[in-house]
């Protein structure tokens, strides 16, 4: 009997890694192919039995100013993301301010609008304002990917908070600046780094901002990058691909380290609505 | 001194906001709305400017000459016309219901699928599951990147294995036949959209108590009768929450599509936003149509 249920669980788990294989597989494609032999674009074989890092090499030196480019702007929006979503989080979950919840409902809305329509009506503001091509435009821009949903993420969290510590602190004479920024934020910790780690790869993943708002190589991210050498007919795949991993090095390295972060906010996608 | 003491004592066991017109109570309103003013700022210039901005370009005649004079007249409702009368309308129309219809339809069954295949008890189950994520956590132009080369006509994995099994003869053109074109980005989006209906189909099934299923197995209740009577119904919230946020996600896929099939829509987009900006924004929140 235990050994049947044991068959039973051991096929359930084969059958499990056979569909996780399939859903990865354009996943495994694309580290195989950025280890093919940069020259045989035509004939991809399923194993990297040749190994090269030719790809990389191109990759490298054609991308590394825009993947620096990239952490920059994504580190930069992270900050931004932070700091203006905890407070109003905080604000939104405990003060109970007039005429707040119409700010909630427009966070909501404001999740809906295709980045397209922003990133439209931004390029005639940038325009005027000079800051087309520039990487706080960038950064201001990529935080739209980030706050509401930090905003939302985080305020469910700092509801749940019991409002007895901030008393202690308040009657301690703490004023609410000081009880924030020493009480609320540090219990807070876990949805702040779960906002920001989103918030990162929000950024990071970026490409309708990046097409929109700049037009020079100056600024250019990595996604820009991996999109301009689908512009042309791609005569070898190997650059393209080796870029496509550098890029996806940041999801595949949260998604392993930060995981219980990545499964707080994936459940967060249920708080949204 | 007393009584102004107790007033602003009074918020500190209360959240409710102070009332009354003491200086105190009013400092401490602005302190508190102090926390949440640059979101409500930042929210209006970058989500409530931006759209507006874009319903008023809708009713100008807004070319690139608007970019250095800052001139663009009024033009009523004829860019609305242009859109509605234009060539491309229907066909972008049908598009985009397609693509929509046909991404929700395949993430949301085989999302389903694999949740009820992982709402079960064996081994490394989580950790399978959480790697399911990746395809939603990569960059999408990155995943578009692979998927163009899988896809290639000539060289990609895709036709050169079909063509091996001899499913068929000649390499299928998916991304330049305007047809198989639609078909092979809905089932990209598909691919891309599963691990969201995952994760939320999986997080509403673990809610439904054990109970129900034990009491309906002694009912008879198992298997397909158990999933239309005990889990359908259980499991409604969350199925349309997963369903609305599919179609917003949904519409608002752009990266995919222009990085599979727009490869020449690129210089128009990057060289002149102007060309695309006297369309009326409600046309551009549109999957644009594979060529």
């Amino acid at each position: 009997m235990s050994s049947r249920k044991r068959t039973r669980a051991l096929a359930s788990t084969t059958l499990g890694i056979v569909f996780l294989a399939v859903m990865l597989f354009p996943v495994y494609w694309m580290v195989n192919a950025s280890f093919q032999d940069a020259g045989m674009a035509a004939s991809s074989s399923f194993l990297p039995l040749n190994p090269s890092l030719a790809g990389y090499e191109k990759a490298i030196t054609q991308q590394s100013g825009n993947l620096l480019t990239s952490i920059v702007v994504a580190l930069g929006a992270v900050a931004v993301t932070l700091l203006i979503a905890t407070p109003a989080a905080y604000a939104i979950a405990k003060f109970r301010l007039r005429g707040i919840a119409w700010f909630s409902f427009a966070l909501l809305i404001a999740q809906m609008i295709p980045g397209i329509v922003i990133a439209n009506a931004l390029y005639v503001v940038y325009n005027d304002l000079g800051m087309l091509n520039s990487v706080p435009g960038l950064i201001l821009a990529d935080a739209t990917h980030g706050i509401p949903f930090a905003i939302l993420i985080i305020g469910a969290f700092m509801r749940a908070l019991p409002m007895s510590i901030v008393e202690a602190a308040r009657v301690d004479g703490a004023g609410h600046v000081r009880a924030f920024v020493s009480v609320v934020v540090p219990v807070s910790l876990n949805a702040i780094i779960t906002a920001g780690l989103f918030a990162f790869l929000f950024a990071w993943s970026d490409f309708i901002f990046a097409l929109t708002l700049t037009t020079s190589p100056d600024v250019k991210t990595v996604t820009l990058g991996i999109y301009d050498y689908l512009g042309g007919e791609v005569q070898s795949w190997s650059p393209v691909m080796a870029t496509a991993v550098m890029a996806s090095i940041p999801a595949i390295v949260l998604l392993v380290f930060a995981q219980r972060y990545i499964a707080a906010g994936a459940l967060g996608g249920s708080v949204k609505a | 001194m007393t009584t102004t003491l107790q007033s602003t004592e009074a918020p500190i066991s209360d959240p409710a906001p102070p009332r009354g017109r003491s200086t105190a109570a009013r400092r401490e309103l602005l302190v508190r709305w102090a926390f949440v003013i640059p979101a409500i700022v930042y929210v209006a210039l970058f989500f409530g400017y931006p759209v507006l901005k874009s319903v008023t370009m809708g009713f100008q005649e807004y070319t690139t000459r608007s970019f250095v004079t800052g001139e663009a007249p009024w033009v009523g409702l004829q860019n609305y016309v242009d859109v509605v009368t234009g060539s491309l309308f229907t066909t972008t129309l049908t598009n985009t219901a397609l693509f929509t219809i046909g991404s929700i339809i395949g993430q949301f069954t085989l999302g389903m699928l694999l949740a009820l295949y992982f709402n079960r008890k064996f081994p490394l189950n989580g950790v399978l599951r959480s790697m399911l994520l990746l395809p939603w956590l990569l960059p999408l132009i990155a995943s578009t990147a692979v998927w163009k080369w899988i896809l290639d006509q000539d060289s990609g994995v895709l036709n050169q294995t079909l063509m091996g099994l001899g499913i068929v003869a000649d390499p299928v053109p998916w991304l330049t036949s305007p047809d198989l074109a639609l078909v092979a980005v809905v089932g990209v989006n598909v691919w891309l959209g599963i691990p969201f209906n995952v994760s939320l189909l999986y997080g509403g099934l673990q809610d439904i108590p054990e109970e129900l299923y034990e009491a309906g197995a002694l009912d008879g209740a198992t298997g397909w009768r158990a999933f239309w009577s005990i889990t359908w119904p259980n499991l409604r919230a969350v199925v349309s929450v997963v369903l609305v946020l599919g179609v917003v996600y949904t519409l608002k896929v752009l990266d995919v599509i222009l990085g599979l099939t727009g490869a020449d829509q690129r210089t128009r987009l990057r060289r002149s936003p102007p060309t695309r900006t006297t369309v009326p924004s409600s046309s551009s929140t549109s999957a644009q149509a594979p060529r």
